[in-house]
């Protein structure tokens, strides 16, 4: 090791406490900006790779981005509601494979997403444990669901009541998970899948009850006209669907009208999709068709002119670091004057005194540097759900 | 071993200047220089070391007419014969002992820090008392220590000439006398000249010849100050 080198090290040693907090300053200025290139980046590849494996949108007309992230990740309130119908309709006109999505209600404040079995291969979502919803009244988890809760097959979930303070309200269903879904890094893991007429159930369209037909207690029936009974509150139905009250559940209303929050439309053909557009550009205005990659590109490159002020931000934050540094240096060197004049009598030259400074910097140049390295990467290995959970949180 | 002839040094941006019309110190000799403060001592040291460079006149040290070298050159001759000793120490704070004496070989590449001189400097700071403080920083020594230090570095590089600028002007009486004491021995011992500045004229005692800038005489030798 040569002798300014040892020199420069045992200084930095010595003066620790100078040397962490320049070492810190130049650690912060250059973390900043990479942490959030990083982060960007990771969140650009997640959102939009998601979004690219989820070719068309369809729901009711409103904000284009509000609707995609809804589909996507069930999180944002889509603009409304469109009817099953539009599921039928798309189905019958070969144009595309439809899958419904039915995402208001909650359970232990995860989104309840209800759909068909569908979506699952849509998505190539495995089960690691369990089965697939078949009946009403399943659900199956999303791993992070499923560790987060602690639950198991056969283990039971609450819905989440809309308001508390609201006796006349929609009841909460105690749903039976049947099957958790293997890790696939993605909103699917967040979630509880139910098949749609859970969903409805829960929304109030069905529900089951005891039989009214040979039911003679008065205060239960208000009116029995033509074939028709009209029950009184005191009948109340079943928060829970099992193999005995099954056959109770029934639901009111064309099933054809009931309420969807979103529609994936899986093309064919690209000439398919532009057909199934030309519907909906000439067709039904109440409806709106998105292409899920599109809009959230446009989002992306919003965001990205935003980080354009950022990226300024921090090339302002670096220069006054640097001149910082230039400041400390030129200081540290007047308080070192005796030390260097000391040097140079003793026969050490200009320049070696040059370098033994330099060496000082550079070393706490590359000790930040090597923190910056290893702050990266681990940003880097956490980036992935850091991503995950802010795109959720949405 | 040092021979000035009608030497002229003026620092820039000063009054002061320094001129010695003769001045003849010989290889082996031990010389203080004393005098008030501002009389020109230590450039007179600084000049000898190859630090100041005269405007005018002779300058010899070793047979070598410093006003002819250049800067590299006047390092080079300052690290092979010539050994600092300062009164307020000098020491780097955040070396240890051991790394203050090895300081010289550390920041110039022309000296090659072999097992010999490492041996010979351990052998030398054991002689001083300073074998248990080796590994001790500066502020974890006592003032005499660390003259004694300071020492250890200047002779590190077997100098032909000593320059100690009141090396005994911080140090109580017991280590005044060592110090003196150590400088002696190590010159005597090894044929190296010793030149000191000081202000203390009771120690003036032990040195072959004195050369008063107060009183602008020297024995055998002129100089002339005027400010």
């Amino acid at each position: 090791m040569s002798g300014t080198l040892k020199l420069a090290l045992k200084y930095i040693v010595y003066n620790q406490f100078k040397s962490l907090i320049l070492i810190g300053c130049i650690f912060l200025t250059a973390l900043l900006p990479i942490a959030i290139k990083l982060l960007l980046w990771q969140f650009n590849e997640k959102i939009l790779s998601r979004a690219d494996a989820t070719p068309i949108v369809i729901g009711v007309t409103g904000s284009r981005l509000d609707l995609a992230l809804h589909a996507l990740y069930f999180k944002t309130q889509s603009p409304g509601d469109v009817r099953m119908g539009e599921t039928t309709r798309i189905r019958e006109s070969g144009l595309a494979n439809p899958i419904p999505i039915n995402s208001k209600f909650t359970a232990r404040k995860y989104p309840i997403v209800g759909t068909t079995v569908d979506y699952f291969e849509f998505r190539e979502l495995q089960l690691s444990t369990g089965t697939l919803f078949a009946m009403l009244g399943e659900c199956v988890l999303g791993a992070s669901v499923a560790d987060a809760l602690q639950l198991r097959v056969g283990d039971q979930l609450l819905s989440d009541r809309e308001n508390v303070l609201d006796i006349a309200g929609l009841y909460p269903l105690k749903m039976r998970v049947v099957g958790i879904l293997a890790p696939s890094q993605s909103a699917d893991d967040h979630a509880v899948f139910v098949d749609l007429k859970t969903v409805w159930v829960i929304a109030g369209f069905g529900h089951g009850h005891q039989d009214l037909a040979n039911e003679t207690d008065a205060g239960k029936i208000l009116a029995r006209t033509d074939g028709r009974i009209i029950a009184s509150a005191a009948v109340l139905p079943f928060t829970e669907v099992t193999a005995e009250n099954l056959e109770s559940f029934h639901f009111h209303g064309d099933s054809e009208q009931f309420p969807l929050t979103a529609i994936i439309a899986i093309p064919p053909d690209v000439k398919s999709q532009t057909l199934l557009e030309g519907q909906y550009d000439v067709g039904d205005q109440a409806l709106q068709f998105v292409r899920p990659a599109e809009t959230v590109r446009e989002l992306m490159e919003m965001v990205f002119q935003i980080k354009l002020f950022f990226d300024a931000n921090a090339i302002l934050i670096a220069i006054s670091t640097l001149l910082l540094l230039v400041l400390v240096v030129m200081l540290s060197l007047r308080l070192r004057q005796r030390e260097m004049q000391t040097m140079f009598k003793i026969g050490c030259s200009r320049g070696t005194i040059a370098m033994l400074q330099c060496w000082e910097l550079a070393i706490v140049f590359a000790i930040a540097m090597v923190l910056v390295a290893v702050a990266a990467w681990g940003i880097w290995s956490i980036s992935g759900d850091l991503v995950e959970s802010l795109l959720l949180r949405t | 071993m040092i021979t000035i002839n009608h030497l002229r040094f003026r620092y820039p941006d000063s009054e002061f200047q320094l001129v010695i019309d003769e001045l003849q110190i010989s290889a082996g000799e031990k010389v203080a220089i004393v005098g008030p403060s501002g009389s020109g001592k230590t450039t007179l040291l600084n000049l000898l070391a190859g630090i100041s460079v005269p405007e005018a006149g002779q300058l010899r040290v070793g047979g070598i007419e410093l006003g002819q070298l250049s800067d590299a050159q006047r390092r080079n001759f300052r690290i092979s014969n010539i050994g600092f000793v300062f009164q307020q120490f000098e020491l780097i704070d955040y070396l240890s002992a051991s790394d203050n004496i090895l300081l010289p070989y550390a920041i110039n590449s022309t000296l090659n820090l072999n097992r010999e001189i490492r041996q010979e400097s351990l052998a030398r700071a054991t002689a001083m008392g300073l074998s248990s403080k080796l590994a001790r920083l500066p502020s974890q020594l006592s003032q005499g220590e660390q003259q004694r230090v300071a020492v250890c570095r200047a002779l590190i590089n077997r100098p032909k000439l000593i320059l100690a600028d009141e090396p005994t002007g911080n140090l109580d009486p017991a280590n005044k006398r060592l110090i003196l004491e150590i400088l002696f021995e190590q010159a005597t011992a090894n044929g190296q000249t010793l030149i000191v500045v000081t202000h203390d004229l009771g120690i003036l005692a032990g040195f072959d010849r004195t050369i008063d800038f107060n009183l602008f005489r020297i024995a055998n030798a002129a100089v002339e100050s005027v400010t």
